[in-house]
């Protein structure tokens, strides 16, 4: 009861300073404001950055030759394929190009060397035509698979691509099928590049080793005895644990969030300097606030206010100022989440931990800030309080 | 005599005040022994410097004396705590001041709640006690106004409403007529005098012998001592 009534005085004694209030309160909106808005910001790209690795499918294991002298070919496909928990296997090689075709020209562009099994590793989907076969690739057929943007540009539709001439660095190529839209991942935009028959591209780029393989485990919980056989057998074949390595996507998560989670402590950090200014700002204020009420508090202290009721009363004006900022703060990052999100082309949300480690925050920040300003008017000699005009 | 016999509410003995200025020491009390009882209207009467505020905030429970003992209704101040000194100025004394030391913020029902707050009276019986106050001071009409809307007169009865509403046994007032014209200080003078033949012991701080005339007893400080403590009618 006592404390309701503080609180009402208070409310009423930062009203009566509105325009002063509210200057307070503003260090406090813009540190709360910034500090979600910030941490937002880093866990929408962690969680697009992480959507579009599980996107590629979390039974994926990348092979990576790092021995120039180790060389991998077809056999060893075949034999890695045949692994216990390996299900799929596709070497690849890259590079990149200028592609044409009558209407128009693309610079470049990533074109991949895969086999038949490649789009399914990688979880793509078909919008129209075919999917490269092994008889292309062991044909080194000239067939070539768009991505969705690349069939647009250079055809205007997916389907008027079909069956058409596409020049890929002046080689003629002919597209047999175009993928769906797959957005953005790690290794780049999936929808400007293409792909074609694993041989034509060892061929074109003159590149005959395989050092870079994607495969697939058999199931997600296969996946780490998938990784450990295919490990067993580029041991034997290169004869060093130096010269190959095999990620599967859950350690590629763990160090990527392990980056994103250092980022949003430093943007936390750095927008929580804002605070602490918000809060010095409070204890400013609050501060002269004392000096002018100077009187008032000499008299309430004669008609037997104790230290307690004059703490109280300063103590709850510091925490509903900073709380109320904090408050504000919070109404103005979830304002800001929508034109945030269509800026920066990612999904910026607010998660509740957020929204209440920012409250119990500007609440910290009244307490710390005002318990100085609240235990000096306490401390008031009411005589001397008294005599002060 | 009936006065005679009423209990001594307010006990001084051998009160010495001392402040230090620089290297010289100052004796705002010099000694001073004053008994008030029950049901007393008594004058306090000095020039400026002649110790009578000093006197004032040792009788108010505001200051605490360099040596000597104060007995306020029995108990002994001494030793006191901030917290208790605050809860025995809340209850014992009603303070009126000169510059009636009103909140402008609140309205003449909220200042005279105040003292029943940090009494933490109810705050439906704290309601109905300020009421009542104010109607005894004859501003039943005008609770809800704020300071700034009531004249010198009527700001000096919202005043004397707030000291009356914790029902304290003493009202301390301090020149309460100062910043008034002299009709409103008449009005304010006939207040005390009711309230006093309504039971209350009243203590009047005052240079003004005129005012200091209208008490049963004055008692002249000059210099931190007691000159003259006279009984009216008793020449």
């Amino acid at each position: 009861m006592v404390y309701t009534e503080a609180f009402i005085s208070a409310v009423k004694a930062i009203w009566a300073h509105k325009m002063r209030s509210f200057l307070t309160m503003l260090g406090i909106i813009i540190g709360i404001f910034s500090v979600t808005a910030l941490i937002s910001v880093a866990q929408g790209t962690t969680a697009s950055v992480t959507s579009s690795i599980e996107s590629m499918g979390s039974n994926l294991l990348t092979i990576n030759i790092m021995d120039r002298r180790t060389s991998l070919d077809a056999k060893d496909i075949e034999a890695i394929s045949e692994l216990e928990g390996v299900g799929m296997v596709s070497p690849y090689v890259q590079s990149t190009y200028t592609l044409r075709s009558s209407i128009s020209t693309m610079e470049d562009i990533s074109t991949y060397g895969v086999n038949a099994d490649y789009t399914k590793i990688v979880e793509y989907t078909l919008a129209t035509g075919r999917e490269l076969t092994d008889e292309d690739s062991d044909k080194r057929m000239r067939v070539a698979v768009l991505g969705s943007e690349v069939a647009t540009e250079l055809y205007n539709t997916a389907d008027a691509a079909i069956g058409q001439e596409i020049s890929i660095g002046g080689t003629r190529f002919t597209v047999v099928g175009v993928l769906e839209s797959e957005g953005t991942s790690s290794s780049g935009n999936e929808d400007e590049m293409i792909l074609i028959p694993f041989s034509t591209a060892q061929r074109m780029m003159k590149n005959t080793d395989i050092s870079s393989i994607y495969a697939s485990a058999t199931s997600s919980d296969t996946v780490e005895l998938a990784q450990e056989n295919i490990e067993d057998y580029l041991y034997q074949v290169s004869g060093s644990e130096d010269n190959y390595m095999v990620f599967n996507q859950s350690e590629v998560l763990e160090s990527l969030e392990g980056v994103t989670g250092t980022l949003t402590m430093m943007l936390g950090g750095i927008a929580a300097i804002s605070l602490l200014v918000g809060g010095i700002g409070i204890m400013n204020i609050m501060l002269v606030s004392v000096t002018e009420r100077t009187r008032e508090i000499g008299i309430q202290k004669a008609i037997g206010a104790t230290r307690k009721d004059i703490l109280t009363q300063f103590l709850i004006e510091a925490i509903l100022v900073s709380g109320l900022g904090g408050l504000l703060g919070l109404g103005l990052a979830y304002v800001s989440t929508g034109p945030l999100g269509s800026v920066l082309d990612m999904t910026v949300e607010i998660e509740s931990w957020v929204v209440i480690v920012s409250i119990g925050f500007s609440l910290a920040v009244g307490i710390v800030f005002g318990i100085y300003p609240a235990i000096r008017a306490s401390k008031l000699n009411p005589i001397d309080a008294l005599r002060y005009e | 005599m009936k006065k005679e016999e009423a209990k001594v509410i307010i006990d001084i003995r051998n009160m010495y005040k001392i402040y230090e200025m620089g290297s010289e020491e100052v004796h705002a009390l010099d000694g001073v022994n004053l008994q008030i009882r029950e049901h007393e209207f008594v004058a306090i009467i000095g020039p400026s410097g002649s110790g009578k505020s000093t006197l004032m905030n040792m009788i108010g429970c505001l200051d605490t004396p360099t040596s000597g003992e104060y007995i306020l209704d029995g108990i002994s101040i001494e030793n006191y705590t901030e917290n208790e000194l605050a809860h025995i100025r809340n209850v014992k004394i009603g303070f009126i001041f000169q510059q009636f030391n009103l909140f402008r913020r609140l309205t003449a029902l909220e200042n005279v709640e105040m003292p029943a707050k940090y009494n933490r009276v109810p705050v439906e019986e704290r309601r109905a006690r300020a009421v009542e106050a104010l109607k005894m001071v004859g501003l039943g009409e005008r609770i809800y106004h704020r300071p700034t809307e009531l004249s010198g007169g009527q700001q000096q009865r919202v005043a004397i409403a707030r000291s009356l509403v914790n029902k304290p046994p003493i009202l301390l007032a301090d020149e309460p007529t100062g910043n008034l014209d002299s009709k409103s200080g008449e009005e304010i003078m006939k207040m005390m005098h009711q309230l006093h033949s309504e039971g209350n012991t009243i203590i009047l701080i005052t240079h003004d012998n005129d005012i200091a005339e209208e008490a049963d007893r004055v008692v002249r400080i000059f210099d931190g001592r007691i000159h003259e403590d006279k009984q009216k009618g008793a020449k």
